[in-house]
């Protein structure tokens, strides 16, 4: 029993790790990499690199018919777009001060993070 | 993906209007197809400089455009592109259309997969309950049992593999991602249960006696059970954004446009500035416009709710989606594609449907943690049944946690903000009334006074005069005749109506020199060797010239809502003029039904006290500021928030755009379609103020639906969790099923969308 109480608490101790304390390399955006796949819950890639000062563009292409994953919002920069099934949609980013900028579906379900340094 | 092509539709779905700088007159956007290297560019570049009337043409590789100013024939540059061999489409508000049919495709087609998904796991599921109900339980003691159970259990995870496999995958990919969503939840309840069974089946040995029981009939059942939840939800989903559907459904399809002498049908996009359109009886407005020849009436209560049919002569402004009802007429486009009013109105609408109120960012804080929270709590309650629960422990441990995982629904949480909001805006904009975004609405919603400017808000905005009366002056035509030559440089309202009576009335204007404007307080000029001044008694009181003697007269014209104003001529009140400005029909319904809401109505106004007091009389108003300086404005919102109001404020959007920034919410009120869209928060199409009560409704009706949603959601997943892990079995030996679980699972956050669809049927007080 101490060896499944145990392993339970390990378990525990390891989905806090994985899902929050983990931290995820990112991408850098050039022009190659500024296409994020909406597909199977999740954005592809989901950490996004971004030089500080900088406008960017990033490109969507919703892959994945539920309609949990039509809109996607910044709501840090007030963006809030629908994603088009299987087009590319582009979003222009103003100029950033360094720091996190999340973006996620109207549910939360998909998520990503917009690094910016 | 390729892409070239895959690119190029992208923009004409829906211009990234908040951050791309709008297009000026003359520029349009073409989609191009089949450019698949870099030298393409500049070979289509080439051909569509060839094409009359391009002053330039940039395209943009990435993104499969071209964008081409100069005023040009569309349908020139399409021919030219398919000349050097690519393909090219117009983007514009037309294709809106065409985006908003393939997502319906789209939806059908996910529609009718997960209607087939959850009929395959139902089809195993059901009879596996049924089996369950009537046989017992489903254990597992001889070997023939065995064999039969693995069959089930093969049969279950071909159910898993075609019913089930995007919430495996999109668990999969997304626990890879470091994030956890709905699928991770269902792919671990479902997963469990499974699994368990398949141990049960496979190694009876390694589980107690008591516990070697099967689970294939929840699996199989949940699979089907969200699935049908997810079918219902997307078609619960589909009605939210009615509105907006009704909104672009307005646009027509084709134009009639008379080109080189000839009038010929065209598609809307083809249409350029300028071009004369020929609209008949039942015909829609292609494109925003003004009228050049004929006359009619067009019903424009599609985008201002305003029922009555509108008058329409040579000069007037037409609006793209209303309808013509009674006369033939040309109009020359001034507004066409993204530009028109109403590409600009869908525009809004679709931002403001996507934004969320603040009201909103608990729930989403909340289910950030979620899942994982869930999954936490699913291992907890495992824990807690092998350690202190009666035998079978482990059956009781597997059961409860795999309950867990399927009852909690991060969605019904997710979703109950945003299906509202949806609903809310569509609404909202079916009455005239464009609300910003999520904040705005929340916040009208709180108002707890309202500051209404007198002039072209409660009242016409269009005075008269009514009155002259003679001081020192020979006639009213000469007091007239001077007073409009000192006023006709003047754009202030009062000076209009002078200057319209005098022109009423044949006189005409001389031209005066040294003119000046006193802000708020008047005007004076020099004509000849007169010196002409015009203005308040304020600005009679500083300029030292003696009004005493018609006092009397003017308090009493003030006292008929009119406003006096004294007329001076070499600082010697030579007549007193008043105008009248007329209060909108339905303003004194309009006022009440704010009050009957509870809000506390303030009158502002530049007039007088007693012109102010008059009218605020005649609209049931009982607090008013008078005599308030164009600037002063704004310092009288601040002056409400100071005694803790939250503050509407309502103006004609133009003058007073910084009072407007200063209230809580700030509403502009239209005259007719021609939206001041950009100024306020809330723009109200239509001159009425019946507008801002139903503005007002839609926004407490909607918050309302939020909080019901919240609340709603909160105490399913706050209840349920702990009642799936069996917090109530030691107390009343209650444990939910994991079928059960998942029924409601699948159901909340239906219910949520069906709670906002409600909304759709709210009525804004009948008027």
């Amino acid at each position: 029993m101490l060896l499944i109480n145990l392993g339970g608490v390990a378990l525990i101790a390891l989905i806090a790790w994985w899902f929050w304390l983990y931290k995820p390399g990112e991408n850098a955006l050039n022009d190659a990499s500024s296409l994020i796949v909406v597909e199977s819950g999740i954005y592809q890639p989901a950490h996004i690199r971004l030089a500080a000062n900088q406008a960017a563009e990033l490109h969507f292409v919703r892959k994945d018919a539920s309609p949990c994953s039509e809109i996607v919002q910044i709501p840090d920069l007030e963006i809030s777009e629908t994603l088009p099934l299987n087009k590319s949609k582009s979003i222009s980013l103003p100029p950033m001060e360094a720091g996190d900028y999340e973006f996620h579906c109207q549910m939360q379900m998909y998520r990503g993070v917009i690094h910016v340094e | 993906m390729n892409d070239a092509t895959s690119h190029h539709h992208d923009a004409k779905s829906g211009q990234d209007s908040e951050n791309v700088v709008p297009t000026v007159g003359g520029e349009q956007q073409f989609t191009i197809e089949g450019a698949s290297c870099a030298s393409c560019v500049t070979k289509i570049e080439a051909a569509i400089k060839q094409v009359p009337g391009v002053s330039s043409a940039e395209m943009n590789f990435a993104q499969g455009t071209v964008t081409i100013t100069g005023n040009v024939d569309g349908a020139a540059v399409t021919g030219a592109v398919e000349k050097a061999g690519y393909s090219a489409k117009p983007m514009g508000a037309g294709s809106e259309d065409d985006a908003l049919e393939e997502k319906e495709q789209a939806e059908r087609a996910y529609y009718k997969r997960l209607m087939r998904e959850m009929t395959i796991a139902l089809a195993l599921g059901v009879p596996l309950m049924i089996y369950s109900l009537f046989a017992g339980e489903m254990t597992v003691s001889t070997n023939s049992e065995r064999l039969a159970w693995l069959i089930v259990g093969l049969l279950t995870l071909g159910v898993m593999v075609f019913s089930g496999k995007h919430f495996y995958v999109g668990a999969w990919k997304s626990f890879r991602n470091h994030s956890a969503n709905m699928d991770t939840l269902i792919a671990l309840g479902t997963g469990t249960a499974w699994l368990y069974s398949m141990i049960v089946v496979f190694v009876p040995h390694l589980v107690p006696d008591m516990a070697r029981h099967v689970y294939f009939e929840a699996t199989a059942m949940i699979i089907g059970l969200i699935n049908l939840g997810l079918a219902l939800e997307l078609k619960a989903r589909g009605r939210t954004s009615e509105a907006i559907k009704r909104l672009i459904g307005l646009q027509a399809k084709t134009a009639r446009v008379s080109r080189n002498g000839q009038e010929l049908d065209i598609a809307i996009e083809d249409v350029l500035l300028d071009d004369i359109v020929r609209v008949r009886p039942g015909e829609k407005i292609p494109v925003d416009g003004v009228v050049v020849e004929g006359h009619t009436s067009i019903d424009e209560s599609m985008l201002t709710g305003e029922p009555m049919p509108v008058e329409k002569a040579v000069g007037d402004e037409v609006a793209t989606g209303t309808l013509n009802k009674t006369g033939s007429m040309l109009f020359k486009a001034t507004r066409v594609g993204k530009d028109t009013a109403l590409a600009q109105i869908i525009n809004m609408v679709k931002r403001a449907q996507n934004s969320k109120p603040p009201i909103g960012r608990l729930a989403d804080i909340i289910s950030g943690y979620f899942v994982p929270i869930v999954m936490i709590i699913a291992v907890v309650s495992a824990l807690a049944w092998l350690n202190f629960g009666p035998e079978p422990a482990l059956a009781f441990a597997i059961v409860s946690a795999t309950t867990v995982l399927i009852i909690a629904c991060p969605c019904a949480l997710g979703l109950a903000t945003p299906m509202s909001v949806m609903v809310g805006v569509g609404k909202a904009a079916e009455a005239g009334v464009l609300i910003r975004n999520g904040e705005a609405l929340q916040t009208a919603s709180k108002i707890t006074a309202m500051i209404l400017d007198k002039t072209g808000t409660i009242t016409l905005g269009t005075p008269k005069v009514t009155d002259v009366v003679l001081v020192e002056g020979d006639s009213e035509d000469s007091v007239l005749q001077l007073a409009a030559s000192l006023e006709s440089g003047s754009e202030h309202p009062l000076a209009m109506a002078i200057v319209e009576t005098a022109e009423e009335r044949g006189l005409p204007q001389e031209k005066v020199s040294n003119f000046g404007a006193i802000a708020g307080h008047g005007v004076e000029a020099q004509l000849g060797d007169r010196h002409l001044l015009l203005g308040n008694e304020k600005l009679m009181v500083d300029r030292g010239i003696s009004i005493v003697s018609v006092r009397d007269r003017a308090q009493k014209l003030a006292a008929e809502a009119k406003t006096p104003m004294y007329f001076a001529v070499n600082s010697k009140l030579a007549a007193i003029i008043a105008v009248s400005d007329p209060i909108k029909e339905d303003s004194i319904e309009a006022i009440k039904r704010l009050q009957h809401a509870g809000i506390r109505v303030v009158m502002l106004t530049g007039d007088n006290r007693a012109t102010a007091q008059a009218v605020a009389d005649r609209v049931g108003i009982k607090e008013y500021f008078a005599e308030v300086l164009p600037e002063e404005k704004a310092k009288k919102v601040a002056e409400l928030q100071m005694q803790d109001e939250i503050v509407g404020m309502t103006g004609d959007g133009i003058n007073d755009a910084p009072a407007l920034a200063m209230a809580n919410v700030g509403f502009a009120i239209g005259t007719g379609t021609d939206v001041a869209i950009e100024s306020a928060d809330i723009t109200l199409m239509r001159g009425s103020l019946h507008g801002l009560a139903d503005a007002i409704a839609v926004s407490r009706a909607t918050l309302r639906n939020i909080k019901q949603n919240l609340f709603g959601a909160f105490i399913y997943n706050v209840a349920g969790v702990p009642f799936a892990a069996g917090v109530l079995y030691p107390f009343f030996g209650l444990l939910l099923s994991p079928v059960i679980a998942g029924a409601a699972m699948a159901f909340s956050s239906l219910t949520v969308v069906t709670n906002a669809n409600r909304l759709r049927f709210f009525k804004p007080q009948e008027h």
